[in-house]
């Protein structure tokens, strides 16, 4: 079998071409894969997309780094507006200039639209942005009564990943919130690549039934290094 | 329970949250939006246990964490440190948006920017923006059982947010139940805003100079009650 630990971060994304889409795991934090992210700006890849949850807030190593200079050249979110008017984002200041391309939907619509991907449904039916301008343009239909909007999968050349455990097949267990978009973007990409909190484990290690993302749907696993080399969880403020 | 703003004094964020969250019954799955009704989440009624669903997937949390609680992989929708409770859970975000879209969640409380006396409201893009935040809101306003929403009765320039019908792009249609604000508590019925209760030392008459439509006031009304 060939292994999938990778040394370092750098490492895992040095193949990542210009132009490759890549979904990003993690919400407000957990879960959030910051040390892939601040090795593919070292890496210099550029002209992106990227897809996750929000499009970079205020932490540093999130996905404002590659925004701010520059990499992406799209973004397919549930945020193209700040959460708070007064906390402005790299994203949202090129956004508002129209330099930097995005398309905006529910954040339900997202989660189901990657889960799609990953378990080979081409599109669904889904009320969510029925009657608002989201929906404007796309095929509406009505079942029991109810009209609903359709929506495609979404897969991507990549997934960024953050786990808790891993052992080295790629199986793998998340704690607490980290789990969010992770699972599902694990089994929408064609490489999926995973920052592993805990040192990787020996196969065998973890109990079958506790795993959330078999490790057949990952390709590359990395162990997060201690700081100041590795970048753990960072508070905000309490 | 009241803050001096402008002449008079009107509810402050606490008493409002206060207040919507008394609609809260036994045994209800509820998710509170961004910003004010988060701090609903402190004001269960006694008695009563109230499931707490976030879009994250984390099912039954409890209090905002503290700093010597606070654990580093678990946050809410707002993105707050949260504690869970005895019977918590956690899925993934899919699984977060199933549990919505087929209809589990009783009550789903957010903030909003306008509310039309037909159930619609806006509470995702301000005008002269490209950009909007739309999160999971969409999804909540369509498919909960019931949309509370907690705002300030008016803009802070004083232009009503009660409206005859939205101006800002709709977050979803005719979905809104009961609108908690620093002056009232209203519901909406077939014939739009009926003011229920008031907060004290207000009239109906005042109220209705901060309101765009037509108030029907309840036969009954009662100052806010806690």
């Amino acid at each position: 079998m060939q292994s999938k630990l990778y040394d370092s971060m750098d490492a895992a994304v040095t193949d990542i071409q210009d132009g490759a889409s890549i979904m990003f795991g993690g919400f407000g934090g957990p879960g959030s894969p910051y040390n892939l992210i601040t090795a593919l700006h070292r890496q210099g890849a550029k002209n992106l997309i990227g897809i996750s949850n929000g499009a970079g807030g205020q932490r540093p190593h999130d996905l404002s780094i590659l925004i701010a200079s520059r990499r992406v050249r799209r973004m397919l979110c549930a945020f193209t507006a700040p959460t708070h008017t007064s906390r402005p984002s790299a994203f949202s200041d090129l956004y508002e200039k129209g330099e930097i391309e995005a398309e905006l939907m529910p954040q339900g619509t997202l989660a189901e639209r990657i889960r799609s991907a990953g378990t080979g449904i081409p599109a669904f039916f889904t009320p969510a942005s029925v009657d608002t301008e989201l929906a404007e343009g796309k095929e509406h239909r009505v079942f029991n009564g109810r009209t609903y909007v359709l929506e495609e999968a979404l897969s991507a050349d990549y997934a960024f990943v953050r786990a808790w455990k891993a052992d080295k097949f790629g199986n793998l267990i998340f704690r607490r919130s980290q789990r969010n978009f992770n699972p599902l973007m694990a089994m929408a990409a064609r490489c999926t690549i995973v920052e592993v909190e805990e040192p990787i484990l020996e196969v065998g290690s973890l109990d079958p039934d506790q795993i959330h993302t078999p490790g057949i749907f990952v390709h590359r696993i990395v162990h997060i290094p201690p700081p100041p080399e590795g970048i753990l969880d960072t508070p905000r403020d309490v | 329970m009241v803050t001096a703003k402008s002449h008079k004094p009107v509810l402050d964020r606490e008493t409002m949250a206060l207040r919507c969250a008394k609609e809260f019954q036994n045994d209800w799955i509820v998710n509170l939006g961004v910003g004010m009704p988060t701090l609903c989440s402190n004001f269960v009624p006694e008695g009563r246990t109230v499931i707490f669903h976030s879009e994250n997937g984390v099912i039954g949390y409890g209090p905002i964490a503290t700093k010597e609680n606070l654990d580093l992989h678990l946050v809410n929708a707002g993105g707050q440190y949260v504690t869970l409770l005895p019977f918590a859970s956690i899925v993934h975000h899919a699984d977060a948006f199933g549990i919505i879209r087929s209809g589990r969640i009783d009550a789903c409380v957010l903030g909003a920017y306008e509310v039309a006396e037909n159930g619609d409201f806006a509470n995702w893009k301000v005008a002269g923006k490209r950009g909007g935040g739309i999160g999971g809101a969409m999804d909540l306003a369509i498919c909960a059982q019931r949309i509370f929403i907690i705002m300030e009765h008016t803009t802070r320039d004083g232009k009503p947010r009660l409206l005859r019908q939205c101006t800002l792009p709709v977050t979803a249609k005719g979905v809104v139940k009961m609108v908690f604000t620093d002056l009232g508590v209203f519901e909406i019925g077939s014939h739009g805003f009926v003011l229920k209760e008031i907060a004290p030392g207000w009239t109906p008459e005042e109220v209705q100079l901060l309101t765009e439509t037509k108030l029907t006031v309840h036969p009954n009304l009662a100052e806010v009650t806690l």
